[in-house]
């Protein structure tokens, strides 16, 4: 009986079309926003993840998140690297500064103040230059959406395309003389601002005079210390944050969730997106069975029990829930694959995929259940009506 | 009539529908026997009840009152997988909208009936392809029902109402789907390959033109078989 209920599914090209269109468009929806938002979310937390070698982050007690910098004195470093269990600790400078630019406009960079000695705490990934040319006189590094697009020279001719910052030019930055000697590749941030990284001590030339320039302490843990119970040492001994790695993360993702209007805005459109293609689907598969309500009949009259068109109804939803599935997701990872050069967040983990293959699942069995009942409620004497 | 020799006994049977609150009654007290190797029309004007008839006779709507046995079995007192198993094995229907499943060919909408029988897919359509050669259309039995006419479709009807061998075939208005000619062929189609000693037609008609193919006709009027007479 399976083959004839595939049959019947497929038979009316029109409908089942319309039925895997409406799946589509719900896992499509169900998954596409997620990932934009899961995307979005990420990148608030993207230049945590990018500071890869630390274990712990050591900072002012009322820190939110990762970009509410609140400046410790140099001395606290020298706290933390007394207490037991820390293998180092490197200061870290990072503040918002004005760059000049050739025509005359400012722009905001994130200015990332790295250890003179060991530069701990620079780009991921290097695309020109040697992290290690920040030594030379008044180096910095620049990430390469900053260098092509915001930092860029201005264009020749009027409209144009800003020329890229290359290797060898100069910038101003804060008024101060600044030589790029290398473009690195950092994942975006949630501002989106150009990514300047330089040495801590001249990082603290560029900012404004202020008695406490000292942002992070990045601490590394000696080998098979326990994290949580470090992080715990470094607060009662210095009474600062300190957090690993995971909880700093979790920290700004959660104020991100928590005080920004993101959340709500794309669970709206996730719901929305979930209501109208569940209607869509459900509706159209309902209409399926209804019209169809006549070919049951006659197999039930034939002798099909209703658990054999029970069995046919489930799948046939399983099969269009299936493809509809697939294709919506597929269509998502088709969508960020086309996107991964340009602006937009994206990030399409497996529980997304998990999260969408419940919806349509839930979608599909409700579809199927209500049609269900109408079969098995169905008399089969309808078959001698004209 | 020696009671072995019958397919269809219904004693007293009574059929009323609730319409809104309203009851109508479409069966009041009806007496019929049909034997086996007959081909009974059952005929009157719409609405006396002759559809009700032979969905109890066939055992997909249960009457209120009285006995229907089919084949000595009592359908009102079977359970619902017996009874399933009762009308698999036993009863064929042609219908007048022909009700075949138009995403399915001839050859497949015939084996339905061998396939809820728990035949294999394969050994059932190669038996319906036999059964539509039988019914002259051999050379259409990878065709949809949307690609043959109507006599045609009736014909398909016709072998997937024989298929699996049953002892009793249902027949709702044949004919009149079809024009006079089409009609004529398919109820001497019918009576050639469908009626012998060991089964029985029952057929629901308005069309008079078909009598003359019945072995006795019932008439029935408002919920009552009022004459049955012998066609010849």
């Amino acid at each position: 009986m399976n083959h004839i209920a595939i049959k019947m599914l497929m038979g009316d090209r029109g409908k089942y079309l319309g039925i895997i269109m409406g799946l589509t468009f719900a896992s499509l929806i169900m998954t596409q926003q997620p990932a934009i938002f899961l995307g979005l979310m990420s990148r608030s937390y993207s230049f945590i993840t990018d500071v890869g070698l630390p274990d712990i982050w050591v900072m002012d007690e009322k820190v939110q998140f990762v970009d509410d910098i609140k400046p410790l004195q140099d001395t606290e470093l020298y706290r933390v690297r007394g207490i037991s269990g820390v293998q180092w600790a490197m200061p870290m400078y990072k503040g918002l500064l004005k760059s000049r630019l050739a025509d005359g406009t400012f722009q905001t960079c994130i200015v990332v103040g790295l250890d003179d000695a060991t530069l701990i705490g620079g780009p991921p990934v290097m695309l020109e230059g040697k992290i290690d040319d920040l030594r030379r006189s008044d180096g910095v590094i620049v990430d390469i959406d900053g260098a092509i697009d915001k930092l860029g020279k201005p264009s020749p001719t009027p409209g144009g395309k800003p020329i890229p910052l290359q290797v060898g030019d100069s910038m101003e930055l804060n008024d101060h003389r600044a030589i790029v000697v290398g473009i690195a590749k950092v994942t975006r941030t949630f501002q989106s601002q150009p990514v300047v990284y330089t040495t801590y001590s001249r990082a603290k030339n560029y900012a404004p005079r202020e008695r406490k320039l000292l942002s992070f302490v990045l601490v590394k843990a000696k080998p098979g210390q326990d994290l949580a119970e470090l992080a715990r040492r470094i607060r009662a001994t210095t009474g600062l944050a300190a957090y690993t790695r995971e909880e700093f993360k979790t920290l700004t993702y959660e104020y991100f969730m928590k005080n920004t209007g993101i959340p709500i805005n794309f669970g709206i459109s996730v719901l929305l997106g979930f209501i109208v293609g569940a209607a869509i689907a459900g509706q159209t598969f309902y209409n399926f069975t209804l019209e169809n309500l006549r070919q049951f009949g006659v197999l039930k009259a034939m002798g099909t029990s209703n658990w054999t068109l029970l069995r046919m109804i489930l799948l046939q939803a399983v099969l269009v829930g299936t493809i509809g599935y697939g294709l919506g997701v597929g269509l998502t990872a088709l969508f960020g694959y086309s996107m991964r050069h340009s602006i937009l967040a994206f990030k399409f983990p497996w529980q997304l995929l998990m999260f969408s293959g419940a919806g349509v699942s839930l979608i599909c069995v409700f579809a199927a259940l209500v049609s269900i009942i109408k079969v098995i409620r169905l008399e089969p004497a309808i078959v001698f009506k004209g | 009539m020696d009671s072995s020799s019958l397919a269809v006994r219904c004693e007293n049977v009574v059929k009323t529908y609730d319409t809104g609150g309203q009851k109508v009654t479409a069966l009041n007290g009806v007496n019929l026997d049909i034997a086996m190797g007959e081909l009974m029309m059952l005929v009157g004007p719409s609405g006396c009840g002759k559809t009700t008839l032979i969905s109890v006779i066939a055992g997909i709507l249960d009457q209120d009152h009285g006995h229907c046995e089919v084949f000595g079995e009592d359908l009102l007192n079977m359970s619902g997988q017996s009874k399933l198993d009762f009308r698999a094995h036993n009863i064929g229907f042609v219908f007048q909208a022909f009700n075949l499943l138009p995403s399915l060919s001839a050859a497949e909408n015939v084996s339905i009936p061998l396939i809820i029988n728990g035949m294999k897919r394969s050994d059932a359509e190669l038996k319906a392809v036999a059964v539509l050669e039988q019914v002259g259309l051999g050379a259409r039995v990878a065709a949809l029902p949307s690609e043959l006419s109507g006599g045609q479709q009736q014909r398909v009807a016709i072998a997937r109402a024989l298929v699996h061998s049953p002892r009793l075939i249902v027949c709702d208005e044949p004919t009149s789907s079809l024009d006079h000619e089409t009609g004529h062929n398919v109820m001497s189609l019918l009576k050639e390959v469908a009626l012998h000693k060991d089964r029985a037609l029952v057929i629901v008609t308005h069309d008079a033109r078909i009598f003359e193919f019945a072995d006795r006709i019932a008439e029935m009027d408002d919920g009552h078989i009022v004459k049955v007479k012998n066609a010849k």
